[in-house]
């Protein structure tokens, strides 16, 4: 093939979802010269699945995205059609936003800041080949023969790596939503040596809104009153749009059950692992034999199209079951499916093959992010493809890596769970995946994240001076609460028992003591509120709030971080030859020698290696300090 | 893992030396040891010279009871074997009475140590020479294998069985709890605080019988600590002598002969028993009986079981009588023996006073309920539920250190739930409880929560 020198770059992005984006806009923010690839100019930021951003741990990564300087929450804000807060009642730590959004104006949005962005080219083409020399990235290759030179390259190709699309008994290689695949990726990714594993996910049918009977289903608003999701958005005022809510029934059951011997799953023509938290509607009723039905989610996929997702009803069996099937549900006795639903298998990079700032172990300055590490989800995606643009522009400057840890931030359980315990199943983030979610809240990922976002120049002065001018509310708030005192006169008491429910003072108390009884709400607090000049903004409200009734349980989680800290901090040389350390197990010795962990803690947490390994590899550590620094005095 | 914590274990062999000695090394072992050591003239154990041998008793804070009299050293940082601060604790009451102490150290504070690590400690703080580095890796690995093999041992039977039945009850709720937040509008019944309430008040007292069984744990290890206790001449070294199946004390007619305490050990129906012949309690004037006398009394107060005999042939007397009383917060079995002769003992007298203590009539001399005696032992011990080969018991100071945190997690997280607190919170102890459990029977519980919801629950859309 004829190439050409197409032009230079700091940093290459291979891939316009939603990995991609976030990669392309943090390295151009951070003054790199950048390129992103897409095989198709139309599909930037799709969505090829649900028309859906957040949901508990996902609605966290958002945030946190967002925190960091990140754009995907920023872009829901702005194409979202309905918003929810969910979990309200079952604590803080697990409450999230989670957006119903126009996919359209979410893709044209995402497109135009890509295009607007300084120091960002983006360009319609598909990379074939990366070029490596000497162990370090130099470029890459596109189909049409046009090289580009970088000194960074970020993969973030989704599962457009040898894809194939299943419907039934037809199947051919394709990508999502009737796009291009791209084979050739693949094979150059082999033949660097990397562990290529196949995953599978499927998808839903879409079907025309003018032939829904919505009188048979529960209709399903959003929020009165909408919380952004960015911390930057003041506030949302929009008419929102309802989903709905149907169920399958016992016929559906039977249809599909009459045809499971035509469900390439059943048939084994997917070899691919598929997700177990996403299942396939035939995969539901197999394993679910006793359940009568199944919800069944109506959901918009715009206000410009008459599309309707069919949440609930993934399936990749045959075109003419799936119309049958649908068919069963209330509400879609004349559905007409505009777009079949299909499974899809893909190859990813076994993620133990990178190291925490996302970059391979074996070839320098190549990053992957999203779901070529396995993940699944357009959150999962964004916070990897952040995490990947960030440290590639920092490889570029030559500057130390951004490495989020588990208690730092969902990202940080998210990258840690990748390249460590590695995966099984297209990897879903969850709430119960993060140890110390009671500090992980969705609420204070600002306070969390905003000073690195800063420090990287992905925050600018206004928004941090904002951010800062809240920090001293809260603190300050906090403060006069502490100093606030009510001394048990009749009033009080009074006020205590008939306004509020509560009991009566015992002895004189400040502010933040009544606040700690279960009953006794920030805003309640007014009552005895003789300064009126304190209206403090709703999210400082929240921070007051949550520090002051859950601190014993926020301190025993600050207290189980420092642990985790100090295991952190204790540094795994990234030469040590496990094969030279006496005494390991053969099982943790594998197992260091496949992850080669960064840190004692990280080391901890891989599979197999236990606490008497761990002691060995302290002693070892000891061991190599004191022969350096022998060799050093003499 | 981490240096900062204190740690302790007992350092001597189990089961081999008389003295075992409980070390305590880190910065907090003089406080540690110092809220249950009372030396005399209540010394403060901060005034302790370094590296001296002090006498003094460990006493039980919540009982105010004396576990054992002990000699405490102190070895002040740096000049210590871990280089931090060391106190050792040489208790001469056998190994049970060194558990207990090695139980309050840990109850103040410190955390068990690992197997080999006061001497990773002192390797990683510079004490042991580099040479060494490999040897002390080779210890911790051996160390570890056998305590690995010895927890193993001790698992078998019924203690992982219970144990697994308590995690599966709290993992059920834990992952009801976690599918209902992380899939929020899924229809998964949504978990009740009613169900939350009786799966950890049913798991805590699970726990509780578990650990009540450590004391039977402490039984079988070391044997039963069985008083024989009579007026003279009642026939309690015959008994003893039946029980052994050979003549092993003097037996005359002559009351008072037993002058020394006589221990020997037995096993009956599969239970090890520590059997002290007691001499006679009597009102003597015969100096060396006394010093008998007073030590029965000192065996009576560590018994586990006392074995008090009366004479048929003989009417109750005032000596009976102050037996009977002496021993009321025991667990007894009152024995009439000599019941082949003709009776003169008010029989409904010994039942009033016996309560609920059970009441056998024996004849030694005949070999007369001599079995009925083994069984009722058995019986009370085991309450005839639990085989003695199956039986579940806590001997591991591990096991039951775990067992006493996963306790407590679960009494805060039944105290939050009545509080109201909403479920994020709750998660947080019952996990806490849940791991500490897997860490028992050496489960590795990572992803099992996860694995749980998925399968038991449809979720997913």
């Amino acid at each position: 093939m004829t190439t050409y020198k197409a032009g230079k770059y700091d940093v290459i992005v291979v891939g316009a979802g939603h990995a991609g984006c976030e990669a392309a806009l943090a390295c151009a923010r951070m003054g790199l010269k950048t390129v992103v690839f897409t095989i198709n100019l139309d599909s930037i930021a799709l969505m090829p699945c649900n028309p859906a951003i957040g949901g508990p741990a996902k609605g966290h990564l958002v945030r946190e995205v967002d925190a960091l300087g990140g754009e995907m929450a920023v872009n829901t804000d702005k194409s979202l059609i309905q918003m929810k807060m969910l979990n309200t009642k079952k604590g803080p730590a697990v409450r999230a936003l989670r957006a119903q959004t126009d996919k359209r104006i979410y893709q044209d949005s995402m497109k135009l800041t890509l295009e607007r962005q300084d120091n960002l080219d983006v360009k319609q083409a598909e990379v074939v080949e990366i070029i490596v020399k000497n162990g370090k990235v130099q470029g890459v290759v596109t189909r049409t023969g046009a090289v580009f030179e970088g000194k960074a390259v970020i993969i973030t190709t989704g599962v457009y790596l040898k894809s194939r699309i299943i419907i039934g008994e037809v199947n051919f290689s394709g990508g999502p939503s009737g796009l291009f695949p791209a084979n050739r990726l693949s094979e150059c990714l082999k033949g660097f040596g990397f562990e290529l594993g196949r995953f599978k996910t499927d998808t839903s049918p879409r079907i025309d809104i003018r032939s829904i009977d919505f009188s048979k289903m529960t209709i399903q608003y959003g929020d009165e009153k909408i919380i952004p999701f960015s911390f930057t958005t003041p506030h949302i005022e929009i008419e929102q749009v309802p989903c709905w809510l149907t169920y399958t029934t016992e016929e559906t059951k039977n249809i599909i059950l009459d045809n499971i011997g035509r469900s390439p799953l059943f048939k084994g023509d997917i070899k691919g692992k598929g997700p177990r938290y996403c299942p396939s509607i035939e995969d539901k009723v197999v394993r679910f034999m006793d359940k009568p039905r199944h919800q069944v989610f109506i959901e918009p996929e715009g206000r410009t199209t008459t599309e309707i997702y069919v949440q609930g009803m993934n399936t990749s069996l045959p075109e003419d079951i799936q119309v049958k099937m649908i068919r069963t549900i209330p509400g879609l006795e004349n559905a007409e499916i505009m777009r079949a639903g299909y499974g899809i298998e893909y190859d990813y990079i076994v993620p133990t093959q990178l190291k925490p700032n996302l970059e391979t172990k074996t070839i320098n300055g190549l990053f992957t992010a999203g779901q070529i590490n396995g993940t699944s989800g357009y959150e999962e995606a964004a916070a990897q493809g952040i995490i990947a643009g960030i440290n590639a522009a920092l490889y570029v400057k030559g500057e130390e890596p951004l490495l989020l840890d588990r208690s730092d931030a969902y990202i940080g359980v998210l990258i840690d769970d990748l390249i460590t315990k590695g995966i099984k199943e297209p990897y879903r983030m969850l709430t119960s995946r993060a140890e110390y979610r009671l500090i992980l809240r969705q609420d204070n990922a600002d306070l969390r994240l905003t000073e690195k976002g800063y420090r990287l120049g992905l925050i600018d002065e206004e928004r941090y001076k904002k951010f800062l001018k809240k920090k001293e509310m809260i603190e300050t708030e906090l403060q006069r609460l502490t100093e606030t005192k009510l001394t048990p006169t009749e009033e009080i008491q009074e006020k205590l028992t008939d306004e509020l429910g509560s009991s009566p003072l015992k002895e004189p108390s400040n502010l933040i003591e009544l606040l700690r009884r279960p009953e006794i709400k920030y805003d309640s607090l007014k009552v005895f509120d003789y300064d009126t000049q304190h209206e403090l903004p709703r999210e400082a409200k929240e921070q007051v709030e949550i520090q002051v009734k859950y601190k014993g349980y926020i301190e025993k989680q600050t207290n189980q971080i420092s642990q985790f800290k100090r295991m952190e901090s204790r540094k795994l040389p990234k030469d040590i030859d496990y094969d030279k350390i006496k005494g390991l197990r053969t099982e943790a010795r594998e197992n260091l020698k496949k992850v080669m962990p960064d840190s004692i803690g990280q080391a901890s947490r891989i599979s197999g290696v236990n606490p008497a390994d761990i002691s060995i590899l302290l002693i070892y550590l000891e061991q190599q300090k004191r022969i350096r620094s022998a060799e050093d005095d003499k | 893992m981490s240096e900062t914590d204190t740690i302790a274990a007992i350092s001597t062999p189990l089961g081999e030396a008389g003295i075992c000695i409980v070390r305590i090394s880190g910065r907090d072992a003089l406080n540690i040891a110092g809220e249950i050591f009372h030396a005399p003239k209540r010394k403060s154990i901060h005034e302790i010279p370094s590296r001296t041998i002090n006498y003094g008793k460990i006493v039980d804070p919540l009982s105010g009871q004396a576990v054992d009299e002990v000699l405490l050293s102190v070895m002040k940082a740096p000049f210590t074997y871990t280089r931090e601060d060391i106190v050792e604790i040489n208790c001469h009451g056998g190994i049970s009475a060194s558990k207990k102490v090695l139980e309050l150290v840990l109850e103040k504070g410190a955390r068990l140590a690992e197997p080999g690590e006061f001497t990773k400690r002192a390797f990683l703080n510079g004490r042991i020479d580099l040479s060494q580095a490999e040897a002390v890796m080779d210890l911790i690995s051996a160390k570890t294998d056998t305590a690995l093999t010895l927890a193993l041992s001790q698992l078998e039977g019924g203690l992982s069985k219970k144990i697994h039945l308590i995690m599966e009850s709290l993992l059920s709720i834990l992952a009801n709890i976690e599918a209902v937040i992380d899939f929020p509008e899924e229809d998964i019944d949504e978990i009740t605080t009613q169900q939350i309430i009786d799966t950890i008040g049913k798991s805590i007292e699970d726990i509780k019988g578990l650990l009540e069984t450590s004391d039977t744990g402490k039984i079988i290890k070391e044997g039963l600590n069985t008083v024989i206790i009579g007026k003279p001449n009642v026939g309690k070294s015959s008994l003893l002598n039946a029980l052994l199946d050979e003549k092993r004390a003097i037996v005359t007619n002559i009351p008072g002969t037993t002058r020394d305490i006589i221990e020997e050990f037995i096993n009956i129906k599969g239970i090890p028993l520590k059997i002290v012949d007691t001499a006679g309690i009597r009102e003597t004037e015969d100096i060396i009986e006394r010093i008998g006398v007073e030590k029965t009394k000192e065996f009576l107060h560590k018994a586990d079981l006392v074995l008090i005999m009366l004479d048929a042939a003989d009417e109750l007397t005032k000596e009976d009588i102050l037996i009977m009383e002496l021993v009321n917060d025991k667990r007894s079995i009152i024995l009439i023996n000599k019941s082949d002769l003709p009776q003169k003992l008010d029989e409904d007298e010994v039942y009033k006073m016996a309560g609920t203590n059970p009441v056998l009539k024996i004849s030694v001399l005949e070999n007369l309920g001599i079995d009925d005696l083994k069984q009722q032992i058995a019986d009370m011990f085991f309450k005839g539920e639990i085989e003695q080969k199956g039986s579940v018991i806590i001997t591991n100071i591990r096991h039951q250190d775990l067992l006493k945190k996963a306790l407590n997690n679960l009494k805060d997280a039944e105290n939050a739930v009545s509080l109201g607190m909403p479920l994020d919170l709750i998660t947080i102890d019952i996990k806490e409880a849940y791991y500490k459990l897997g860490e028992i029977i050496g489960e590795t519980v990572g992803d099992t929560i996860i694995d749980e919801i998925f399968s038991r629950f449809c979720v997913g859309k």
